[in-house]
């Protein structure tokens, strides 16, 4: 118990470290999600195999390989990037974003035909019909999904921990290598860290979706 | 389903379309130009490839494949094929005890199913790996299987909610007692719906084998920079993009199957039931 008392604001700041880094990959995910949701849907063939190229590779690539490229292999081909936490939060970004843009797509699927069909009959064109009429309606739908994408996100800022970021998961074990006698308190009251973010954004989707569900 | 969203393109936006798509295509085309002249530029196209023909340091083109494909990638499959039978079995335990008519039961294997749910599964490696002190393949092998018998067991919720009550009704009414009824009429069916949910999330434990490579399992990525220390820092270049096609194949093809056991369940199903499969199915499928 000592070691995780001595030892609070260590966890804290680590604490601080997953949670920015899921609030920025979040924000910037959402961003380029709903981007590459609008590309494969527009009525531009390439574009719209641009997003799935995307969306295929980056779903099926782990993501620890996305950090592999970016801590090791990136400043050797490309440019240096200077800060580990940058590198994580752009291969979470770039990981995290195409499953916003699944989300998002079947979002805009379940709206209903006849709204699209009403938007066009009046004369608007793709990008009116999409972003006035269709994704506002998607959004009602895609919450409780996209919530569950920022979960696993929120779990996933866990592999920046194995590349240099001084995260919750890195804390852990730099605390449980330190303190061999207290292992599974330290990591108890880690797991509790995560916990805190996880189990309470699971339940208010949960509810989202029964909500929504009700409601159509 | 997205054409809804647009009018069949006349001349104008036909133009318009082909304008866009070539200066897209363009755009792509630099960005990879730039990219392989950005390697190009550093020397990443020298010799340092020959390491897969003619590897130095007495090697043979073989070992190095060998080492790749046999030790790398056998021991991402090992955790992989040990994990997922495991995790399936306690799964399909976990969705029957959290049906069961004794509410300490229900009730504590949800909490048990939350808690793994909630915990990324590198810590949960982590944590196996120091506390009972097993070699790290058991570590991960455990890790992805308290993580992933929760999962499976959340989607297999999810295809018994979406069956009709009546089938239940129905066991219950012939006579089957409760747990026949679960065994014999709602899993099997359950099983069937989820199956693409299922195999995606199989994709997914796969893909988390990799995490390994963070607690000392020594699967594709490790194998990869240990051989790329042997043979010097300039290979590790080279060994990534293999490695990296490795990865990305063999998870594509698995993807590719889920895809068609969609399609060919998708056919047999009937209209009403299809749209709930496939809501659940994406509501499970984002999970890492």
């Amino acid at each position: 118990m000592d070691a995780l008392i001595d030892n609070a604001g260590l966890i804290l700041r680590g604490f601080g470290t997953t949670l920015l880094l899921t609030v920025v990959s979040a924000v910037l995910s959402l961003l380029l999600g709903t981007v590459l949701a609008t590309l494969r849907v527009s009525p531009v063939a390439p574009l719209r195999a641009v997003g799935t190229v995307y969306v295929e590779v980056f779903r099926n690539t782990p993501l620890t390989l996305l950090f592999f490229f970016f801590v090791f292999v990136f400043s050797t081909a490309f440019f240096p990037i200077g800060s580990f936490v940058v590198m994580a939060v752009v291969a979470l970004t770039l990981y995290t974003s195409a499953f916003v843009c699944e989300a998002v797509r079947s979002g805009i699927n379940s709206v209903g035909t006849g709204q699209a069909e009403a938007a066009r009959a009046v004369g608007m064109t793709f990008t009116q019909t999409l972003g006035l009429i269709v994704l506002p309606q998607a959004l009602r739908t895609v919450v409780p999904p996209l919530i569950n994408v920022f979960i696993a996100l929120a779990k996933n800022t866990s592999v920046a921990g194995g590349f240099a970021v001084t995260e919750l998961y890195a804390v852990s074990a730099q605390l449980a290598n330190a303190n061999p006698a207290d292992v599974i308190t330290v990591l108890l009251g880690v797991a509790l860290c995560y916990l805190v973010i996880t189990i309470p954004a699971g339940q208010l989707a949960g509810h989202l979706e029964r909500k929504v569900a009700f409601a159509r | 389903m997205t054409s809804v969203l647009y009018d069949s393109p006349g001349p104008r936006a036909i133009r318009r379309s082909r304008i866009v798509g070539v200066v897209g295509t363009l755009a792509i085309i630099a960005l990879l130009g730039w990219a392989l002249w950005s390697m190009y530029s550093r020397g990443l196209f020298d010799d340092r490839w020959e390491i897969f023909v003619d590897p130095p340091k007495g090697q043979e083109a073989a070992d190095v494949w060998s080492a790749l494909l046999i030790r790398g990638l056998g021991a991402t499959l090992l955790a992989g094929v040990i994990a997922a039978p495991i995790a399936l079995l306690l799964g399909t335990l976990g969705v029957s005890l959290r049906r069961s008519t004794l509410r300490p039961v229900r009730w504590a294997t949800t909490v048990v199913i939350e808690l793994f749910r909630g915990l990324p599964v590198v810590l949960m490696m982590f944590f196996i790996l120091l506390v009972f002190g097993v070699s790290p393949l058991w570590a991960v092998v455990a890790g992805l299987v308290l993580y992933n018998t929760a999962i499976f067991a959340e989607i297999l919720r999810a295809g018994l909610a979406a069956l009709p009550r009546g089938q239940r009704e129905a066991a219950l009414a012939v006579g089957m007692t409760p747990l026949q009824s679960f065994l014999s009429v709602e899993l099997p069916q359950a099983v069937r719906l989820m199956v693409p949910s299922l195999v995606s999330q199989l994709v997914v434990l796969l893909k988390d084998s990799s995490l390994g490579f963070i607690v000392g399992y020594a699967e594709l990525l490790r194998t990869i920079r240990l051989n790329s220390s042997f043979f010097g820092p300039d290979t590790l270049v080279p060994y990534f993009f293999v490695g990296a096609a490795i990865y990305i194949g063999l998870n594509l093809a698995l993807s590719r199957l889920a895809v068609w056991l969609e399609r060919r369940g998708g056919s047999r199903r009937t209209a009403k039931e299809t749209p709930v499969a496939t809501s659940s199915a994406t509501a499970a499928g984002p999970d890492n």
